[in-house]
């Protein structure tokens, strides 16, 4: 394309995305609604579980059962000191020392602790060995809040190590391990929950990026459908394809505009989160943006395909509440997807949004970096870059029919 | 192709699966022409004209607009032409002049000469005074006239009028019809008008293409069309029976010489009949069989007429073959208005 056909793509674009955006502004109830929607997610869902005390610093002892490789135990060692670095930052337990694991049943069960965190005595074996290490966590089935809260963020804390030790590794790779290793260690850590009911974290801090992500990207993959359907019905779609333009400043003009409310609703919610619900945003906001736009990308080409085959609104609507539904509760939006069956795992880690509210989460809780988490930028990457290659010609075929 | 035409269609087809809504389709139309396509609903006019206006892609067949071909020169073809659809074309929520701002916008126009023609549109069908109004607020006629409107904004060569007066009032049909006939004069633009309506094709149309079941079954000029009727044998009567009933107009309908019959009100019969003495034979059926004529006109054939003769039915959806009464009245009831005006 020319450069001279690039600007006028672009000014189109512009064009269709102002128009999109004049008449929400014009739209009071629409309006209203963006921000009432959010809040009424973070309250009902926030609410339903209520908080224990805030929640901080819940006793929760380390056991380190580790009998070591070779009288190596470097693994399980540094396993415990990047969890104390870790929640050095975060404040979300209070770290005690704990023999067996059976003492840490009997001191939960008592209420003197509310979790534990036991690494086996195969850890460092597996981990030396380039099998995965297993952590198991123990926590109190009777307090089901307190319970989903130390699963929810332990889970937090072992894929940030688990990751880290990853880049490690292979930063080895280079040296001295083989391919062949290099597959095993993509995970090396990972997490065995015992003793729980599934249920939802309570915390604010864990729902917060997940509905941030998942408002962000449904407002593409259904907010798009929708707009392109409904202008379909009414017939103003006639009255930009006989312009001479480019059709692709159709679909982009609309998904800026989808955009651009997206993100005016993760904002309403980052808002209402930090001031109502007292979240913290640990890491960069700069990063959280980054990973909200990556988020639309990575929807955007689903969001045509399922344009391409709406005829109108009616169906899109009806669409949009199928797709909605799996995305909400298999996504990890609202429950940690750790406590779900293994085969609803397996589906969720097909769906992009779990790594968007993951990789949110990671960031906004933790205060991970980018490398923390390349594995999720890599797949939302990927994802999209896939639903595009598919949503280019099938939208062309939509559009001169 | 006549080196005058500025539109030359060549066996247009579109079918849509195993239906073909238009069935290889072949005119052309004159610089500065009003050309009108004539036809029923679902006849494939509305169709027709979509795929000329880029909106939908032929199954077979070509047409040429100024020379562009439609579908490989799409971007060309749309430079030149203005589509009036049957739909509103515009946003509720923005006000007149943000709607025309952001079609023109598409065109590629300098800001300022598009600055100038809104205005001038705007003045041009008297929407000055509501510019900064939402669209949504507009009474149905006030509407309209902003889609006519909005289809000049790129100056079209050549424009596209789907069933410009559908659901509009008598007082805003005849201010579209006047504004349509006015840019023609004026700015020589070449008009294309589908239409299910006699009155619009009777009044704007220099030539018209009567369409029926995806076909042009006739293309004449509105004068010559209607010769083609009166000059045959063909006789259009109107009676009026008091004491009609259903029973005499079997017995009408019955006779060889009757090509239809159709029933405008309670007292009142047209009939369209053949033959050097149909006159004859339809009054003494009428009189055998107890009718009173209280009053007898031989009429001059309308549009509707000329439909009838040529395509053996009424102008009226070819979907549902059986019209209720009501709607015959629709169809037969305006014509005799039409003449007496």
């Amino acid at each position: 394309m020319s450069n001279m056909g690039a600007k006028t793509l672009f000014s189109h674009t512009m064009r269709i995305a102002w128009k999109d955006l004049t008449e929400l502004f014009r739209n009071r109830l629409g309006l209203i609604l963006l921000i009432v929607m959010p809040l009424f997610m973070m309250v009902m869902v926030g609410f339903i579980y209520p908080s224990n005390g805030g929640g901080n610093n819940l006793p929760v002892a380390i056991v380190n059962e580790d009998s070591g490789f070779n009288n190596l135990t470097f693994p399980s060692q540094g396993f415990i000191s990047g969890l104390q670095l870790m929640n050095n930052q975060t404040h979300y337990m209070s770290f005690s020392n704990v023999t067996t694991m059976a003492e840490v049943k009997d001191l939960v069960q008592k209420g003197s602790l509310e979790g534990g965190i036991v690494i086996p005595s195969n850890f460092s074996q597996s981990i030396l060995s380039g099998q995965q290490g297993t952590v198991i966590v123990i926590t109190d089935n009777s307090n089901l809040q307190i319970s989903a809260q130390i699963n929810g963020f332990a889970q937090l804390y072992v894929e940030q190590l688990s990751t880290e030790l990853a880049q490690q590794n292979v930063q080895h790779l280079n040296s001295s391990i083989t391919s062949s290793n290099a597959l095993a260690v993509v995970n090396p850590y990972s997490i065995q929950l015992t003793g729980i009911v599934a249920g939802s974290s309570n915390y604010f801090d864990f729902i917060a990026p997940g509905i941030m992500a998942m408002t962000v990207m449904m407002s593409v993959m259904t907010g798009l459908p929708v707009a392109i359907s409904q202008e379909k019905e009414v017939g103003t779609m006639d009255g930009m394809m006989v312009a001479p333009i480019n059709r692709l400043s159709i679909i982009l003009g609309k998904t800026l505009g989808q955009t651009a409310k997206g993100l005016l609703q993760g904002v309403i919610i980052l808002v209402l989160a930090v001031g109502l619900f007292g979240v913290a945003i640990r890491g960069s906001i700069l990063l959280v943006f980054a990973l909200l736009l990556l988020g639309v990308f990575s929807f955007v080409g689903l969001g045509i395909v399922i344009t391409s085959f709406t005829k109108d609104q009616e169906t899109a609507q009806m669409l949009m509440m199928t797709l909605m539904f799996p995305m909400m509760f298999l996504s990890g939006v609202f429950f940690p997807i750790q406590t779900m069956p293994w085969y609803m795992q397996d589906i969720a880690k097909l769906m992009p949004l779990t790594y968007a509210s993951q990789a949110l989460r990671k960031v906004m809780v933790l205060g991970a970096g980018i490398s923390a988490i390349s594995t999720e930028l890599i797949v939302l990457i990927a994802f999209g870059a896939i639903m595009i290659a598919i949503a280019v010609p099938v939208f062309r075929r939509m559009m001169t029919r | 192709m006549a080196n005058d035409s500025i539109i030359d269609v060549q066996n247009l087809t579109k079918m849509y699966k195993n239906f073909t809504a238009v069935d290889s389709i072949s005119f052309d139309v004159k610089k500065g022409e009003i050309f009108g396509l004539l036809g029923p609903n679902g006849a494939g006019k509305s169709t027709t004209l979509r795929m000329l206006s880029t909106l939908a892609r032929p199954t077979k067949g070509t047409a040429t607009i100024g020379g562009y071909d439609i579908v490989k020169d799409d971007t060309e073809v749309r430079k030149l032409i203005g589509i009036v659809s049957e739909k509103m074309i515009m946003y509720n929520r923005l006000t007149a002049k943000e709607n025309l701002w952001f079609f023109g916008s598409l065109f590629n126009i300098p800001k300022d000469v598009l600055t100038k023609r809104i205005d001038e549109l705007l003045e041009l069908v008297q929407l000055t005074k509501w510019k900064n109004a939402q669209v949504g607020t507009f009474s149905t006629g006030m509407r309209q006239r902003m889609n006519v409107v909005r289809a000049l904004l790129n100056r079209p060569e050549v424009l596209f009028l789907d069933e410009p007066t559908l659901g509009l009032d008598p007082q805003s049909s005849v201010e579209i019809r006047e504004f349509i006939r006015k840019l023609n004069r004026e700015n020589g633009t070449t008009v294309i008008i589908t239409t299910h309506m006699m009155i619009d094709a009777d009044l704007l149309c220099d030539r018209i293409a009567i369409v029926d079941h995806g076909k042009i079954v006739a293309l004449y000029t509105s004068a010559n069309l209607k010769k083609t009727v009166s000059g045959a044998d063909t006789t259009i009567m109107k009676l009026n029976i008091p004491n009609l009933s259903s029973v005499l107009i079997e017995k009408i309908q019955a006779l060889e010489c009757a090509d239809a019959v159709t029933q405008e009100n309670q007292t009142e019969l047209k009939i369209l009949a053949h033959g050097k003495d149909s006159f004859d034979n339809i009054i003494d059926a009428i009189r055998s069989n107890g009718g009173n004529i209280s009053s007898m006109e031989n009429l001059q054939p309308s549009l509707e007429d000329v439909f009838l003769h040529i395509t053996g039915h009424q102008v009226r959806d070819s979907a549902d073959q059986k019209i209720p009464a009501e709607q015959h009245r629709r169809f037969g009831g305006g014509s005799a208005q039409r003449r007496i005006r």
